[in-house]
C-alpha cells in the first residue's frame, strides 16, 4: 500500500466521519426534541399520571408502538416522498436524517416518557399538597428529577442512530458504516473494515463514557 | 380550626370513611390514631384536599375544602404544611433547594434577602446548618424528616400535617422528631395534626386524639383518659403487646394509676392487710406527655377474688377483671 492509496484511505474516512457525526448530532437533536412531545402527553395521561384520559393515552401508546415495530431498511424506502418533501430531495447525507429522526422518535419518546414515570410518586404528591399546579409539577418534578435517567436514554439512543446511520448509506447518506459496506465488504479491503470498525468502537465507548460521567455528576 | 363533619368517601365499593365527624383546635396536637387501613391517612389526606371526599364537610375557619375548586384549594393547601412518611424530598436538589421548592410554585423569589434570611432560619430551627448542600441521599432518615418539616414550614402555615411522619425512623430518632414537632407548635403557634399508628407519638405529643377503627372515629378524647383504661376491645387489642400473654387459670386483675392514686402504695398494702398471695403477671408505666400514668396485671386465687375486689374498689385505684 503506497503514500497516495493511504491519504485517500484517510480523506476517506475521515469525510465519512464527519458524515456519520452529522446524521447522528441532527437526527438525535430532533428526535429528542419531538420526542418530549408524546413523552409528556403519555405521562400526563397515563392511569397514575396527572390527567388521566384513558383513549389519549392508548392511542398514542398504540401508535409508538406501531412506528417502533417499523423495520429500518422498510422505514427508509416508505418515508422517501415525505423526505423530499421537507429536504427537497431524496438522496444524501440531510436527507438520511429524517428517516433516521422519524425512527428515532418513537423510541426516544417511549424512553423519556419510562424515564418521566419513574419520578417517586410520593414527591408528586408533596408537590401537589403544596399547591403546585400540574404545569409546575410537570416542569419542576418530573423533568427535573428525571433528567438523568433521560440522559441515559439519549446516550442509549445516540448508539442505536449510528448502527442506523450504517443502513442509511443505502439512500446515499454516507457515513462509516457505508464505507465499512461499500469498501470494505463489496471490495474487499479489509483495512478499510478495520479501521471503520475501529473508529465506531472507539466513538461507542467515548458516547458511553461521557454519558456515565454526566450521570453521576447530575444524579 | 378544622372541623369535620360526617365526612364520608369509598374506593370502589369498599367504604374507607363512614362518617367521621370531629373538630382540631387552634394551637394543639391532635392524634388520629388506628390500626393501618383504619383510614386515618385517607382523612388526612381529605383535609389537604389531595384526596376528594364523597359527603359531608370539612372547613379550615370556616372555608370549604372543595378539590374542585381548584384555586380555593390551593389557598388552603399553603395554609396547611405536610410532612410524609417517606420524606418525599426532591433527590436531585439539596436541603437548601428542596426547602425552598414549595415558595417556587408560588412565584416567591428564592433569591430575595427576605426568602434567604427565612430559608436559612428554618434550617437553623431543624438543626441542619452544616448540611444546607448536601442532597437527601447523603441524608440521614432523621434528617430527611427534618428537612421535610423545614420546607413544610416555608410558606407561614397554619396548620401541619404529619403522615405517619415517624413511622420509618427508629425510637431514638423519633424522639428527637416529635420534640421538634412540640417546639414548633408552641413557639410557633403552628395548630399539628399527626396521623399515626404509633402509641409513642401519641404518649409524647397529642393533647387530644381520636381512634379511628375501620372508617370511624371509634373515641375522642385525652390520650391519658383513652388509653390508660380503654372500654373499647378494639382499642384494648391496639395497644396489647404480644408480650401481655397472662395466666390462664385463677382470676386477673388490671389495676390502674390514674391521677391521685397513682402514688398510694397500694399493692404493698394489700399483700400486707389481706395476707394472700398474688403474682404480678406484668406492670407498665407511661409517659402521656410530662405526666405518669401506670398499670398492672395481678393474678389471684379464684377463692381469693370478693376480698381483693373489695379492697381495691376502697383505695382509689381503678380496676377491673380481665377476662
Amino acid at each position: 500500500m503506497g503514500i497516495a492509496s493511504t491519504t485517500s484511505m484517510t480523506g476517506v474516512i475521515l469525510t465519512a466521519l464527519w458524515q456519520t457525526l452529522y446524521m447522528v448530532f441532527w437526527s438525535t437533536l430532533l428526535s429528542v426534541l419531538i420526542g418530549f412531545i408524546p413523552a409528556i402527553i403519555l405521562t400526563l395521561t397515563a392511569p397514575d399520571g396527572l390527567r388521566p384520559i384513558r383513549p389519549v393515552y392508548e392511542i398514542l401508546s398504540f401508535l409508538v408502538n406501531v412506528f417502533r415495530s417499523f423495520p429500518f431498511v422498510i422505514l427508509l424506502v416508505l418515508v422517501i416522498p415525505f423526505t423530499r418533501l421537507v429536504v427537497g430531495k431524496a438522496i444524501g447525507t440531510t436527507a438520511s436524517i429524517v428517516p433516521l429522526t422519524l425512527s428515532a422518535i418513537p423510541f426516544i419518546a417511549r424512553i423519556i416518557e419510562t424515564a418521566l414515570r419513574e419520578t417517586d410518586a410520593g414527591v408528586i404528591e408533596a408537590a401537589k399538597s403544596f399547591g403546585a399546579s400540574n404545569w409546575q409539577i410537570l416542569w419542576r418534578v418530573y423533568i427535573k428529577e428525571s433528567i438523568p435517567r433521560i440522559l441515559n436514554g439519549i446516550v442509549l439512543l445516540i448508539i442505536s442512530l449510528v448502527g442506523y446511520s450504517a443502513m442509511a448509506g443505502t439512500v446515499g447518506g454516507g457515513g462509516i458504516g457505508d464505507i465499512a459496506i461499500r469498501f470494505g465488504y463489496q471490495q474487499y479491503r479489509t483495512d478499510y473494515l478495520v479501521v471503520c470498525s475501529i473508529i465506531l468502537i472507539i466513538f461507542v465507548q467515548l458516547i458511553q463514557m461521557i454519558g456515565n460521567h454526566l450521570y453521576k455528576r447530575l444524579s | 380550626m378544622i372541623e369535620i363533619s360526617s365526612v364520608r368517601k369509598s374506593f370502589r365499593d369498599v367504604d374507607v370513611l363512614k362518617g367521621i365527624s370531629l373538630t382540631i383546635e387552634d394551637h394543639e396536637i391532635y392524634g388520629i390514631v388506628g390500626q393501618s387501613g383504619a383510614g386515618k391517612s385517607t382523612l388526612l389526606r381529605c383535609i389537604n384536599g389531595l384526596e376528594p371526599y364523597d359527603s359531608g364537610e370539612i372547613t379550615v375557619d370556616g372555608a370549604l375544602v372543595n378539590s374542585r375548586d381548584k384555586s380555593a384549594l390551593r389557598g388552603l393547601q399553603k395554609r396547611m404544611g405536610m410532612i410524609f412518611q417517606n420524606f418525599n424530598l426532591l433527590e436531585r436538589l439539596d436541603v437548601y433547594g428542596n426547602i425552598a421548592l414549595p415558595m417556587k410554585f408560588w412565584g416567591i423569589n428564592t433569591r430575595s434577602q427576605e426568602s434567604r434570611d427565612k430559608i436559612e432560619e428554618l434550617i437553623r430551627l431543624v438543626g441542619l446548618e452544616d448540611k444546607a448542600h448536601m442532597k437527601p441521599r447523603q441524608l440521614s432518615g432523621g434528617q430527611k424528616q427534618r428537612v421535610a418539616i423545614a420546607r413544610a414550614l416555608v410558606l407561614d402555615p397554619q396548620f401541619l400535617l404529619c403522615d405517619e411522619a415517624t413511622s420509618a425512623l427508629d425510637p431514638e430518632i423519633t424522639k428527637g422528631i416529635l420534640a421538634l414537632l412540640q417546639k414548633i407548635n408552641r413557639e410557633m403557634g403552628i395548630t399539628v395534626v399527626v396521623v399515626t399508628h404509633q402509641m409513642e407519638v401519641v404518649k409524647q405529643i397529642c393533647g387530644r386524639v381520636a381512634f379511628l377503627y375501620n372508617g370511624s372515629v371509634l373515641s375522642q378524647g385525652r390520650p391519658e383518659e383513652m388509653f390508660i383504661k380503654p372500654a373499647e376491645k378494639e382499642i384494648q387489642s391496639f395497644l396489647r403487646d404480644k408480650s401481655e400473654l397472662l395466666p390462664r387459670t385463677g382470676v386477673n386483675i388490671q389495676v390502674f394509676f390514674v391521677g391521685e392514686g397513682s402514688n398510694e402504695p397500694v399493692i404493698t398494702q394489700m399483700a400486707r392487710e389481706l395476707g394472700k398471695d398474688f403474682s404480678i403477671c406484668w406492670a407498665k408505666l407511661e409517659d402521656f406527655r410530662e405526666n405518669v400514668y401506670g398499670s398492672l396485671v395481678l393474678n389471684i386465687d379464684e377463692a381469693d377474688r370478693e376480698q381483693v375486689c373489695n379492697f381495691l374498689s376502697s383505695k382509689k385505684v381503678a380496676w377491673e377483671v380481665l377476662t
